[in-house]
């Protein structure tokens, strides 16, 4: 536990000290809810019609940005030998990484929905549920994403290949985010689809660093 | 101690070696030589657990070593090619990382390599043998009755190769172990060679 609270201090650490990735993200999922005004046309029914789903999608392709750097960088330079012979199982390594991921991708996206949020004429009934159920997205695409960029480390166009393994698992995660929006936004109950979303996290939770795990130690 | 028995390893189809055999006493040190490509490293990280193993066995006091690969993690140091040290990170960051990890204490082991006075430079400053050294002062942290070591002198200069050297002496006094891969001369007296 102490070798685990270890790695996940350093991960976060780092990110710290490379803010810039962290705010790529952030800046990235604000454009891209951005772009949709321009292109639909300012109406303000047809945009808030299209406002949980466009939320959603840039919020998981926001993430996906830094994964493919998840086990890269330590791969190059022999760190993730070192962890793989710190003690730690791989089924950890990959959990604490997953976990720096969300804290240091999904959190912020957070913090940036009601910007995004307002320039998609989302109700501001709504924002609370947006934010719960983007907190859950991208904490079950942290957990796929990890498990897919310890595939694909090693593959040549490992950044490829990644968000084309990832993203067809992450639209159930998709499904019930955007409903939960919009039943949010329709006055509705948002409860069982974040239910539903949470569960999703749930199941993932165990599951992708053990795939992960499996890759790691198949390198 | 450290037994093995026609160690076969292979790589992407190709035999690498095969048919390796030798053994390691408490305080034995083992040279591996050979030419590039001959299969030093390949050895080496099979020996840490990192390769599987194409044929052979590996034993540990008689037993197979790698039937519990965390223990037998924990029973090792490896210095590979990477120094494993993040670029952003202090130098005295980047081995109380590793302190955290293995135990031991990071002030007498960044002394042992001479780091001290360049404990609070971020490691992406450091020069490339600086880099080794800090790399090198892992091995100054907690015991471990086993080193493997890479090329572990790869841009030491002369006075760095003698604090090696008095590390790898003090280890093998105390009993343990070491497998280095080198093309240059190391401060291990009265090492047994293998050429690959």
């Amino acid at each position: 536990m102490k070798g685990w609270a270890a790695l996940l201090g350093r991960e976060l650490r780092l990110a710290l000290r490379h803010p810039a990735d962290t705010l790529a993200a952030v800046l990235f999922f604000v454009l891209v809810a951005a772009l949709f005004p321009f292109g639909i046309g300012p109406a303000p029914e047809a945009l808030a019609r299209l406002a949980p789903g466009a939320l959603l999608a840039a919020a998981l392709l926001a993430a996906l940005l830094p994964l493919d750097r998840l086990f890269g960088a330590d791969a190059e330079d022999g760190s993730l030998d070192q962890l793989l012979l710190s003690g730690l199982g791989p089924a950890a390594i990959a959990a604490a990484k997953a976990l720096a991921h969300w804290i240091t991708t999904g959190l912020p996206l957070l913090a940036a929905t009601p910007i995004a949020a307002a320039m998609l004429n989302l109700p501001v009934e709504a924002w609370g549920t947006a934010m719960a159920a983007l907190g859950l997205a991208t904490a079950f695409l942290s957990l796929l994403g990890t498990a897919g960029a310890a595939l694909t480390l090693g593959a040549r166009r490992g950044g490829v290949l990644l968000p084309l393994l990832v993203l067809p698992l992450a639209i159930p995660s998709v499904i019930f985010g955007a409903a939960a929006i919009e039943a949010a936004a329709a006055g509705g109950a948002a409860r069982p689809y974040l239910l539903l979303l949470a569960a999703l996290v749930a199941a993932a939770t165990p599951l992708a660093p053990l795939a992960a795990g499996a890759a790691l130690r198949g390198e | 101690m450290l037994e093995a028995r026609d160690l076969a390893c292979r790589r992407a189809e190709r035999v690498v070696f095969a048919g390796l055999s030798f053994s390691l006493a408490a305080g034995d040190a083992l040279l591996l030589t050979g030419a590039n490509g001959a299969g030093k490293s390949s050895l080496l990280r099979l020996l840490a657990g990192l390769l599987p193993r194409a044929d052979g066995a590996l034993l540990w006091g008689g037993e197979d070593a790698l039937a519990d690969r965390a223990l037998h993690a924990r029973r090792l140091r490896y210095v590979g090619h990477g120094d494993a040290l993040k670029p952003a990170l202090t130098a005295r960051e980047n081995l109380a990382f590793f302190a955290r990890l293995h135990g031991g204490a990071v002030e007498p082991a960044l002394a042992a390599l001479g780091l001290s006075a360049l404990a609070e430079l971020p490691a992406r400053v450091l020069s490339a043998g600086q880099k080794r050294r800090l790399g090198l002062a892992r091995l100054a942290l907690a015991p471990a009755p086993l080193w493997l070591l890479d090329e572990p002198t790869t841009g030491l200069d002369a006075a760095s190769v003698q604090r090696l050297g008095a590390l790898l002496a003090r280890h093998r006094g105390a009993g343990g172990m070491v497998v280095a891969a080198t093309h240059l001369p190391l401060p291990l007296p009265d090492a047994a060679e293998l050429r690959l």
